[in-house]
C-alpha cells in the first residue's frame, strides 16, 4: 500500500454518515471499533501458550467451549507488552481471514463505551509524526480534544500472516 | 425447524439415483445377462425422470426419456444390451449430473451428441440378432388389480386419478372404488385418501406395463395383480368406458361410480395370488433409515463434545470432594456421557462402500482411455469410518487410483510379455485396524522404478546426489511436491500435482501412507487413518507450566528418565529402550518454558509405524477424553501441534503433532549418525 493510494476508505463509513463504536484504551490511546463487529467483551481469563507461534497472537484461550486466538495489537506496532491490571479486558471479534470468518480476542488495557462518531469528524492518519504505523490505522476521528484511532484490523492481521518477526518495518 | 428446499431435495435425490444407475451399468457391463440390474437401471431412470419433471427440471426430463426409452428396449428383451450401449449410457448420466447441477445452462449440443450415440448404439445392438417374438402381439389378458395407496399419498402428490387414466389407456377396464374405509364425516381430512381402487383390466400388454403405471409410488402401496385366465374375456363383455371417475377427494367419493360392493376378499382365482413384490421387505427397510442433514449431525457432535469437558469438570470436582453422593452422580454421568459419544460416533460412521463405489467408474473410464484392460477388485467396502474422513479421503483415493492405472499398470502386450494375464489388477480393500482404519491400494503392474525415482529426486534436487536413503524414505520421495516419474504427461497423470496432494491431505487426517513396491510385480500403497476425527484418547502431560495432549494411539510406553540418562545425554538425545536407541527430544527445549526442569522427568515413547522417538515431559497428569478443537488460521504456521483441546477446569490444552515430532526426531537422529 502507498502513501499516494491511502485516503480516507469507507472501510468503516460504508457510506454512512455515523457508526457507533466501542472505545477501548491500548497503551494510553484511544481506539474504536465498529460496535456490531464486537462479540463480546470478556474479563482476563486463563491463557495458552502456544511455543513456537508469533509473539502477536502468542496464546489462546478458552471462548464458551472454542478454542480463539488472543492477539495483542500492541505488538502488531512494535511496543512492548505489559503487565494486565484491574481494568484490563478481551473484545472478542470477528475477523475475515483468508475469507474464513474466525473469531479473535484482542487484549485491551480499558474498554471504556459504545460511543457514535460522525463520519465530518473524520479523517487520514497523518503520514509522519505518528508513532502508530499509518497503513495499519483506518483514519482518525476527532471528539473534544483528542484523536480516536479506528485500526485497520484486515491489514495488521494480514500483515502478522505474512511476516514472521513482529518488528514493524519503518514505514 | 426449517423445512428442506426441495429442489435441495431433488438435487440429494437425483445424485443418489445417478449413483445407482451408475452401479447398475457397471454391474451390468460385466454380465450384459444380467436381468436385474437393467430393470434397476431402468427404474433409476424412471424416477429421475419422474421427479425431475415434478420439480421443473424439464431438460433433465426430456433427456432421460431417451435413455430410459433405449433402456425400456433393452428391459423387454427387443434390443440385447451392448457394452456400447452401457458406455452410452454411462456417458449420458455424466451430462444428466450436469443438467441437475444447472437446468438452465445450455446443453442443446451435448445432448443431441450424446443422444445420437445412444440410437446408434440401440441400433447397433437391434440389428445382429432381430428382434426376439416380441413383434407378435400378445393375445390379450385379463387381470384383476387391486391396490391402495398410503392414507397421505395426495399430500405427497400423487394423482390416483392420473394412474387410473393410464392403466384405462393399456386396454378395456372397469375400475371400482371401495369406500369401505372412509371415516364418517366428523373424521373425515379432506386431502387424506380413504379409497381403494379394484379394477379389471382386459390388455394385450404385458403384466410388467401395469406394474409400470405404479413405479413411483410401488414402493409405498400394497398392489395385487392378478391375471384372470381364460376367462378373460368376461369383463370385457362390459366394454363401456366404465372408468369411474373416483374422485381423488374421499368426501366426493360417494358421487362417483356405481357403489358396486367389492367383495372383501377376492375368491381365489385360478391363478395364484399375484408374486410377492418385494415391496414389503423394501418399506421395512427405508423405515429405518433417517435421513439427516450432515450439519444437524455435526451440531449434535459439538453437543457432544461440550458434554464430555463438562463432564470431565464434573468429575475433576467429584473426585476432590468427599461427597459420596456426589461421586456417585459423578460416575453415572461419566459412563452416560461416554455411551452417548460412543453412539454418537457410531451415527457418524459411514461404510466405505459408497467412496469406493465411485473408482468403478473411474477405473472403466481410465480403462478405456489408456486401451488397458483394468479389473478393480473392491474389499472390506462396509469397513465403516467417520463421514467426514470419508469425503476428504475421496481426492488422494482417486489420484492413487489413477497413478495405478496410469503408471503401474503395463499395456496388455507388456504384460503378457512380462507373463501375466493381460488384464491389470487394482486391488481397493478396506479394514479396521485397532483405533485406525487401513484402506490399501494395490497393482499388479510394473512397480515403482527406484532408480527412476532416485534420478528424479536427484535432478531436481530433492535429495543430494548418491546420498544413502533408506527404502521407504526413497518410496516416500514420490510424495514430494512436483515430482512425477512418467516421462510423458498424460492426461491422466504425470503433472507431480497429485500425490503431494494426497501426502497433505492424507497428513490432515493425521494419517500414514506406506508404500511398499516389488519391481515387476506392482506396487502397495497403505494409508493408515485414523477412525474419527474429533474426539480421541489422550495422554495429559504437563510441560514447564503447560498442559499438553499426546494421542494415546500414537503412545508406545512411559518410563523415567533415569539421572543417568539425563546427563550422558547432555550432547546426544538418545535413550536405550531394550537395545535399541531412541532419540528424543526435550519438549522443555523444544517449547522454551524457561521453567526450571523437575526432578524425575518422564519420557512419552511415541511411534508412527516402526519409527519411535521419546518426548521429555516433566509430569504425565493421565488420560484424557480429548475433543479435538482445531486451531485458527493464525496458528497454521504452528506445525508443532495438530489442535486443541478444552479440559476439565476451562483450559486450554495443546494436541502434539505426533507425525511433525516423529520427523524432528528422526532428523535429529540422522544429523547425529551422519556427525558420528
Amino acid at each position: 500500500m502507498t502513501q499516494t493510494q491511502r485516503k480516507m476508505p469507507d472501510d468503516l463509513w460504508s457510506g454512512r454518515e455515523e457508526v457507533e463504536v466501542l472505545t477501548f484504551d491500548i497503551a494510553g490511546e484511544m481506539f474504536a471499533l465498529e460496535a456490531v463487529r464486537v462479540q463480546e467483551i470478556l474479563d482476563l481469563l486463563p491463557e495458552t501458550t502456544v511455543p513456537g507461534a508469533k509473539a502477536f497472537v502468542g496464546s489462546v484461550i478458552n471462548f464458551r467451549g472454542k478454542v480463539i486466538p488472543l492477539a495483542d495489537i500492541r505488538l502488531a506496532f512494535g511496543m512492548e507488552a505489559t503487565k494486565p491490571t484491574i481494568d484490563s479486558r478481551i473484545i472478542v471479534i470477528e475477523l475475515d481471514i483468508d475469507d474464513e470468518p474466525t473469531l479473535t480476542g484482542l487484549r485491551t488495557d480499558k474498554v471504556n463505551e459504545v460511543t457514535t462518531l460522525t463520519k465530518t469528524a473524520a479523517e487520514p492518519p497523518p503520514s509522519v509524526g505518528m508513532r502508530w504505523r499509518p497503513d495499519f490505522i483506518d483514519c482518525l476521528v476527532r471528539r473534544g480534544g483528542e484523536f480516536i484511532i479506528i485500526p485497520n484490523l484486515h491489514t495488521i492481521f494480514s500483515a502478522q500472516q505474512e511476516r514472521p518477526t513482529t518488528q514493524p518495518s519503518q514505514a | 425447524m426449517s423445512f428442506p428446499d426441495p429442489i435441495a431435495v431433488f438435487r440429494t435425490e437425483a445424485a443418489e439415483l445417478l449413483e445407482q444407475i451408475e452401479t447398475g451399468l457397471l454391474d451390468l457391463n460385466h454380465d450384459l445377462a444380467d436381468k436385474e440390474q437393467v430393470d434397476a437401471v431402468f427404474r433409476g431412470l424412471h424416477t429421475l425422470k419422474g421427479s425431475g419433471a415434478m420439480f421443473g427440471f424439464e431438460a433433465l426430463a426430456a433427456f432421460t426419456h431417451h435413455c430410459e426409452t433405449a433402456f425400456d428396449q433393452v428391459r423387454k428383451g427387443i434390443v440385447p444390451a451392448t457394452h456400447d450401449l452401457v458406455t452410452a449410457v454411462l456417458g449420458a448420466t455424466d451430462h444428466m449430473r450436469a443438467l441437475v447441477e444447472t437446468p438452465n445452462g445450455d446443453y442443446e449440443a451435448a445432448s443431441e451428441v450424446l443422444l445420437a450415440g445412444l440410437r446408434a448404439a440401440v441400433a447397433a445392438a437391434a440389428d445382429p440378432s432381430q428382434a426376439p417374438a416380441t413383434t407378435a402381439p400378445a393375445k390379450a389378458t385379463g387381470y384383476r388389480i387391486r391396490f391402495s395407496l398410503p392414507v397421505n399419498a395426495m399430500a405427497n402428490g400423487t394423482n390416483p386419478l392420473g394412474l387410473l387414466d393410464e392403466l384405462a389407456e393399456l386396454g378395456t377396464c372397469r375400475i371400482r372404488a371401495d369406500k369401505s374405509d372412509i371415516p364418517s364425516l366428523d373424521m373425515l381430512v379432506a386431502t387424506d385418501l380413504h379409497v381403494r381402487w379394484d379394477l379389471e383390466l382386459v390388455t394385450d400388454k404385458p403384466r410388467s406395463d401395469i406394474e409400470d403405471v405404479f413405479i413411483f409410488v410401488m414402493d409405498e402401496m400394497q398392489l395385487e395383480i392378478e391375471a384372470l385366465d381364460g376367462t378373460a374375456a368376461a369383463p370385457a363383455a362390459a366394454p363401456a368406458v366404465a372408468v369411474a371417475v373416483a374422485a381423488p377427494t374421499p368426501s366426493a367419493a360417494p358421487v362417483a361410480a356405481a357403489p358396486a360392493p367389492v367383495p372383501a376378499r377376492a375368491p381365489a382365482q385360478a391363478t395364484p395370488p399375484a408374486e410377492p413384490r418385494q415391496n414389503e421387505a423394501k418399506q421395512a427397510k427405508s423405515a429405518e433409515n433417517v435421513r439427516v442433514p450432515a450439519e444437524r449431525l455435526d451440531e449434535l457432535m459439538d453437543r457432544v463434545g461440550e458434554l464430555v469437558i463438562a463432564q470431565s469438570r464434573l468429575s475433576q470436582l467429584a473426585n476432590s470432594s468427599a461427597d459420596l453422593q456426589l461421586r456417585a452422580v459423578s460416575e453415572d454421568v461419566e459412563r452416560l456421557s461416554g455411551e452417548l459419544r460412543d453412539t454418537m460416533m457410531v451415527l457418524r460412521m459411514v461404510p466405505v462402500a459408497h467412496l469406493f463405489s465411485r473408482f468403478r467408474r473411474l477405473v472403466h473410464d481410465l480403462a478405456i482411455e489408456t486401451g488397458k484392460k483394468i479389473e478393480l477388485i473392491t474389499e472390506g467396502e462396509s469397513t465403516e469410518v467417520d463421514k467426514s474422513v470419508v469425503e476428504r479421503l475421496a481426492d488422494p483415493l482417486v489420484h492413487l487410483v489413477r497413478n495405478s492405472c496410469d503408471h503401474g499398470l503395463e499395456t496388455p502386450e507388456e504384460r503378457i510379455a512380462a507373463g501375466k494375464p493381460a488384464a491389470g489388477r487394482i486391488y481397493l480393500t478396506a479394514r479396521q485396524q485397532a483405533g485406525e482404519v487401513i484402506i490399501t491400494i494395490r497393482d499388479d503392474g510394473r512397480g515403482i522404478n527406484r532408480e527412476r525415482v532416485r534420478a528424479k529426486a536427484e535432478a531436481s534436487g530433492l535429495i543430494a546426489p548418491s546420498a544413502s536413503l533408506s527404502d521407504q524414505d526413497l518410496l516416500q520421495l514420490i510424495f514430494q511436491p512436483g515430482f512425477s516419474t512418467a516421462q510423458q504427461v498424460t492426461n491422466l497423470s504425470g503433472r507431480g500435482v497429485g500425490m503431494d496432494v494426497v501426502k497433505r491431505t492424507i497428513d490432515a487426517l493425521r494419517g500414514t501412507i506406506n508404500v511398499a513396491s516389488q519391481n515387476g510385480e506392482g506396487s502397495n500403497i497403505s494409508l493408515a487413518i485414523p477412525l474419527t476425527l474429533a474426539i480421541i484418547d489422550g495422554l495429559l502431560v504437563r510441560v514447564g507450566n503447560g498442559r499438553y495432549v499426546i494421542p494415546l494411539s500414537a503412545v508406545e510406553e512411559c518410563l523415567e528418565l533415569s539421572l543417568d540418562d539425563d546427563m550422558r545425554s547432555r550432547g546426544r538425545s538418545f535413550i536405550s529402550l531394550r537395545d535399541s536407541l531412541v532419540p528424543f527430544i526435550r519438549l522443555r527445549d523444544l517449547f522454551r518454558t524457561g521453567s526450571k526442569p523437575d526432578p524425575f522427568q518422564k519420557v512419552v515413547v511415541i511411534s508412527t509405524g516402526s519409527e519411535r522417538v521419546g518426548l521429555v515431559v516433566d509430569q504425565i497428569i493421565g488420560d484424557h477424553q480429548t475433543v479435538i478443537k482445531s486451531m485458527s488460521k493464525l496458528h497454521h504456521d504452528v506445525d508443532t501441534f495438530s489442535g486443541a483441546t478444552i479440559l476439565g477446569d476451562g483450559g486450554v490444552a495443546l494436541i502434539l503433532d505426533v507425525g511433525h515430532l516423529v520427523t524432528e526426531g528422526q532428523q535429529q537422529e540422522a544429523q547425529l549418525r551422519a556427525a558420528g
